[in-house]
């Protein structure tokens, strides 16, 4: 779950991390109003949880209040990758002498955290590691153990900081890792955080991801998600303990098991059609879950015909094949269905499914050859 | 020979009075595992089946039936928990089949685990399947037969799609192992590889990846090093949009990092075949 950059700076400030003076503001008068009480300079920001806010125009500087409160009624009127901007951060103007990158974030190959920092801040990390790879410093923390004084010492170090700001960098990356830890972060970054003119480090924007699987733990923390972010069907989805992403394509799918619901987008495409989302059923594929996967990947209007891959373990075929029938009835569908069941018990399923006119299949490419077929025809 | 488990291993279910833990456990002793104790805090002194006696530790259950292999179906936030007893208690093969334990949990489990030399397998997996000696985990039992294909895989019913596949052709396995689909799991894909290469059963591998993560070009790696046996891989996820979490909390690419195209090209280079959908492996595996 991302956090928005307001969210995360506030995170941030309750480990001892200097964040400029700001609100969050969802009108432009509020933002005037804010403005005013920062003395009238300030930096407006639009809260999206998309990257390249800065070159789409959603980060303004206003030079008094009243260019605050029109820069605020241009960006609340934004629509940034297809997001609406609903919010705005208004943050005081700092005068920046210099900018690091400072992030913690979880490296899979080496199972450690690991951070990294650059001089080269204010830019994407990811920009800096493909083209200047020996201007970044990653050093890895012993999960065990928690992150050492000297660790963040030999950042310092690196980055050239002046002896002066080393016992505030230390004092903020050891708040960034603690901030990431205790709120079960998989990414907690400070980028830029900068050198300001009368010599203070500060935390002009900031970003987490908090791990969902983690969210049990932080109660405070899962309310703060902001589902007007999340396509409508997403959240609908989570409701129901579903895993579901939508695509482009035109063929819905409804698999049970993850990698088999990928393997089945990859052969829709693979005969020449395309997938209009990752749907996980689950294990039982019950009735129940059935109808709600199929509301959910039927309110896509570009679906023109509906796949189902389901692998028969120990949930019997025939007991799947009653399953779907009984959410069809309920939910009546406009599209065709092509439904394929493997393991045990699937032909009796399938002679079930054949006989209520669904199109069947007892191969995945004969399944997904249908699947295209059908949604051509429509 | 097989790997990991055999008709030999004495399996310890922790969380054996749930509901899962207790359905499983019917269908493992079903199957013929020799399933010797369960474990269950405050439960201690109970009999599950009328015959596998509940413990309230994993060191008492280990002490009383020399239990050599921990199956953990315990929910998310006791699972961590589950696996720290399980090593502490002396058992050296760990199987959880828990999905969704946060991922910083499991830095720190990993690394107290390989201070132990402890093998864990998963989480987030279904598990150990040796056709006709044991079942450690929930892949089901009917659609394997016994053989010389190895297998090992990120997924659940993918994998099965590929057993029952083999097994219509009647070409059966020698273990199959659910690695799990989470970022930080307990064994990779080069471990398990480093096994079937030393199993004199397993003749060639099947190995099911999918994006995420380097896994999969840290076996091919492997694969041009040390591995004799044919490999035959799928990668699934080439049509999976960068950024999005696939069902699995693995299952991402980030960063431009992880897509099928970088694996399938990492394998292919090393002279592995890789199927183009699921069901052209067994055709592979076959004409092997």
């Amino acid at each position: 779950m991302k956090l928005h950059e307001y969210q995360s700076k506030q995170i941030f400030a309750r480990y001892g991390i200097p964040i400029p003076r700001g609100r969050i503001a969802e009108t432009a008068a509020a933002a005037r109003q804010i403005a005013e009480e920062l003395g009238g300079r300030a930096v407006i920001k639009a809260q999206v949880l998309v990257g390249g806010r800065g070159k789409a125009g959603g980060v303004r500087l206003a030079r008094d209040a009243q260019e605050a409160e029109q820069l605020a009624t241009q960006i609340l009127s934004m629509e940034i990758k297809g997001l609406p901007v609903r919010k705005v951060l208004v943050d005081e103007a700092a005068s920046i002498e210099q900018e690091i990158y400072l992030g913690i974030t979880n490296d899979r190959a080496a199972r450690k955290p690991v951070i990294m920092a650059s001089a080269a801040g204010g830019v994407e990390i990811e920009e800096v590691a493909r083209q200047t790879p020996e201007k970044i410093i990653k050093v890895h923390v012993d999960p065990l153990l928690g992150l050492r004084e000297y660790q963040a010492r030999d950042i310092a170090v690196f980055l050239d900081l002046p002896r002066e700001y080393w016992r505030s960098f230390i004092a903020i990356t050891q708040g960034l890792w603690r901030a990431y830890v205790e709120n079960d972060a998989t990414l907690a970054e400070i980028n830029p955080l900068v050198i300001t003119r009368d010599q203070r480090l500060l935390a002009l924007d900031g970003k987490m991801i908090i791990d969902d699987n983690a969210l049990f733990r932080h109660p405070d923390l899962a309310e703060m998600r902001d589902v007007d972010e999340d396509a409508p069907a997403e959240v609908e989805a989570r409701k129901y303990g579903l895993s579901y992403i939508k695509l482009d394509g035109s063929i819905g799918c409804m698999v049970n098991g993850a990698g088999l619901a990928m393997a089945t987008m990859d052969i829709i495409k693979y005969f020449g059609g395309e997938p209009a989302n990752f749907l996980d059923v689950g294990g039982g594929a019950s009735a129940e879950k059935v109808a709600a996967a199929l509301r959910i990947i039927l309110s896509d209007p570009n679906v023109k015909a509906v796949l189902f891959n389901i692998f028969g373990g120990i949930t019997r075929g025939d007991v799947v094949a009653r399953g779907i029938l009984t959410a069809l009835e309920e939910v009546k569908p406009r599209v065709p269905m092509v439904i394929r069941l493997v393991g045990t018990n699937a032909e009796e399923g399938r002679q079930m499914l054949a006989q209520a006119n669904m199109i069947t299949a007892e191969t995945l490419a004969e399944a997904a050859q249908k699947a295209v077929a059908a949604a051509k025809a429509m | 020979m097989s790997i990991l488990v055999d008709k030999n291993t004495r399996l310890l279910v922790q969380g054996i009075t749930g509901n899962e833990g207790l359905f499983h456990t019917t269908q493992m002793v079903a199957y013929g595992t020799q399933v010797v104790a369960g474990v269950t805090p405050g439960k201690g002194g109970e009999w599950v089946l009328d015959k596998i006696p509940v413990f309230d530790s994993v060191k008492m259950a280990v002490e009383a039936t020399g239990a050599n292999t921990s199956i953990i179906f315990v929910p998310a936030r006791f699972a961590p928990d589950a696996i720290f007893e399980a090593a502490d208690a002396g058992i050296p093969l760990i199987v959880c089949i828990t999905e969704g334990i946060p991922v910083q949990d499991m830095m720190r489990v990993r690394h107290y685990l390989d201070q132990k030399k402890v093998r864990l397998i998963g989480p987030n997996c279904p598990g150990l399947l040796t056709p006709g000696e044991a079942k450690v985990g929930i892949i089901p039992g009917n659609i394997a037969i016994p053989g010389n294909v190895g297998i090992v895989s990120r997924s659940g019913t993918l994998t099965y799609e590929v057993l029952y596949a083999l097994k219509l052709r009647g070409i059966g396995a020698s273990t199959c192992v659910g690695i799990g689909g989470d970022p930080i799991n307990g064994t990779s894909f080069t471990d398990v590889l480093e096994m079937f290469e030393r199993d004199p059963q397993t003749e060639k591998v099947v190995l099911i990846g999918e994006i995420g993560g380097t896994d999969e070009e840290r076996a091919a790696e492997f694969i041009a090093a040390r591995m004799t046996k044919p490999v035959v891989a799928f990668i699934a996820g080439q049509t999976a949009p960068p950024g999005k979490r696939m069902g699995h909390a693995g299952a991402i690419i980030e960063g431009g990092a992880g897509t099928a195209a970088d694996k399938i090209r990492a394998l292919q280079a090393v002279g592995v075949r890789v199927a183009r959908h699921p069901e052209e492996i067994a055709e592979i595996v076959a004409n092997l």
